[in-house]
């Protein structure tokens, strides 16, 4: 099939019907509001459920109950809806059910605007509700990525029982790139033991996230943080193009690293060697390929749309082994790659000094 | 190549539209694309603007602060982004609502384009954006225009088809005003 011309929050809705997503639960919000707009007319065709709920509170335990029952479920909003949901992200997440929640970024604090925005990479890498958890946070940087990255989502999600966040933003969510379409195989997941489905001729299960035994929930909180060890051991997705020689590594993801990859091509046809890493998993955080190149000497310059989140992961992964400095745009201004060649070229000159 | 274009003008225009056009037409070209719109709290009457990149590798950044290209459908973009178009770069404006004195260069290509009137013979006002397109893609070269034929049927919604032929009569129409030795503006 060609490839079609497409709208990143269309190639999302599109990638969670193509993976086998038969309920969507949400509230409208700018500029996400294509995904359930998309959904609205195809979920109800191909035998699946779509519910506009009366908040985003309410469609997060939308999700929490569809994911219980092993249905592959997704709900997404923007930064302030997704605030909302963030009591239910954390239920999921002690409760072991699968979930996608999508993320197309707004700008805050507060209510903010609806300018592109890196904001909410503490919230979604850190978790913003309550208790010791971690989800999945993809951080997709092309409409195309858009599209694979949500059926990677599902596959994660239902894989370690367990919350996958697409972490987009305006900028990917309404602009338009070529789209393969793929149809991925169908993957079965064994949910035969936990899913939810009605008790007639077996025992009953309960999905729950309360824990009120003699040290019972020390050992769910242990049992949760070696499903966390093996996911950083394993699920990591990084683009790392710093080849031998590199002056300085910009490290960027999403629709920044669309900026700086821009920024980085000019430095370089100028015969500089500057690399880019782009983070595509930030939870799992790509810590281990980030020390490597630290290791090498190259020194790191992290650039986001915000005042300075993903830095803190980057330095905690150089450990200290080479500089990182950090340049970023809060929301309401769009950098250019003229922007970001400045702050290459600053770092290359010897003209900025280490944080 | 790598060749980035931002198209402006009063909200319902059309600006959009051709955007969307010219990407589709790209993007069946075999080229590498991206759309990129102006979005917010915007109207009929207000402003809107898209960048488009066409380019034979991979696009880096879909925003731009230096285009290669402008088509400008009304005064306030002119002001706008024509200072910002690189060194040899064009501008396309719509002589019907920019005055030839709104703006000067001498180190890009100029083109202006009576926009309005031309698609006001054509029968539809709506056609002007499709007329600047023309002209851009006459001075440009940056698509063929066969492909834009093509990507009409793409873009435009079923119920739109039966115009095909007039958007091609006014991108026809755009592209022979900018070979008129008078369609040269201020270049």
């Amino acid at each position: 099939m060609a490839k079609t011309f497409e709208k990143g929050n269309v190639a999302i809705a599109k990638a969670a019907v193509a993976a086998g997503c038969k309920y969507y639960f949400g509230y409208p919000i700018t500029p996400q509001s294509d995904i359930p707009e998309y959904l609205s007319g195809v979920l109800p065709s191909v035998g699946g459920q779509f519910v506009q709920a009366e908040s985003e509170v309410a469609s997060i335990n939308m999700l929490l109950g569809a994911g219980a029952t092993g249905k592959r479920a997704m709900t997404s909003s923007s930064s302030p809806g997704i605030s909302l949901k963030q009591e239910g992200i954390s239920y999921m997440a002690g409760s072991e059910v699968p979930g996608v929640i999508v993320n197309v970024q707004r700008s805050g604090p507060g209510l903010g605007g609806i300018a592109p925005s890196q904001g909410d990479y503490f919230q979604a890498t850190r978790g913003g509700g309550h208790g010791d958890y971690r989800i999945f946070v993809l951080a997709p940087s092309s409409v195309q990525e858009m599209y694979d990255l949500t059926v990677l989502a599902f596959d994660l999600a239902d894989q370690y029982r367990m919350p996958a966040m697409v972490l987009a933003d305006a900028m990917l969510g309404m602009m338009k790139e070529p789209l393969d379409e793929w149809v991925p195989e169908p993957k079965a997941f064994d949910k035969g033991d936990w899913a939810l489905g009605g008790a007639s001729g077996r025992p009953g299960r309960r999905v729950k996230s309360l824990f009120l035994g003699d040290g019972e929930l020390a050992e769910h909180n242990w049992r949760l943080a070696e499903k966390y060890r093996e996911i950083r051991e394993k699920a990591v997705r990084v683009d790392v193009q710093v080849p031998d020689g590199c002056e300085l590594a910009v490290v960027a993801f999403g629709s920044a690293a669309r900026i700086a990859k821009s920024a980085v091509d000019r430095a370089n046809d100028e015969g500089r060697r500057v690399g880019l890493i782009r983070p595509i998993t930030l939870w799992p955080f790509p810590t281990a390929e980030i020390r490597e190149v630290a290791e090498r000497g190259v020194p790191l310059l992290a650039v986001e749309l915000n005042t300075g989140q993903m830095v803190e992961d980057v330095r905690l992964s150089s450990e200290g082994r080479s500089p990182v400095t950090f340049a970023g745009w809060p929301p309401g201004y769009l950098p250019s790659p003229d922007d970001v060649y400045g702050e290459i070229a600053r770092r290359l000159a010897g003209g900025e000094k280490v944080a | 190549m790598n060749h980035d274009v931002i198209m402006a003008g009063f909200g319902g225009q059309g600006i959009l539209m051709i955007g969307n056009l010219l990407a589709v037409s790209g993007l069946r070209q075999g080229l590498q694309v991206t759309f990129f719109p102006s979005y917010g709290v915007e109207m009929r009457g207000g402003t809107a603007n898209c960048t488009v990149t066409l380019s034979d590798r991979a696009v880096g950044s879909p925003v731009t602060s230096r285009p290669f290209g402008v088509i400008a459908m009304n005064e306030p973009s002119v002001a706008k982004f024509g200072p910002r178009i690189r060194p040899g770069g064009v501008l396309v404006w719509n002589a019907s609502l920019v005055g030839p004195d709104a703006f000067a260069r001498d180190d890009i290509r100029s083109v202006g384009v009576r926009c309005n009137e031309i698609a006001e013979d054509l029968g539809n006002a709506k056609l002007a954006s499709m007329v600047a397109l023309g002209a851009y893609v006459a001075v440009t070269g940056v698509v063929d225009v066969a492909r834009i034929g093509e990507a009409l049927s793409e873009v435009l919604p079923e119920k739109a088809h039966k115009l095909i032929p007039l958007n091609l009569d006014a991108i026809e129409a755009g592209r022979a005003a900018a070979d008129e030795p008078g369609g040269d503006g201020h270049g």
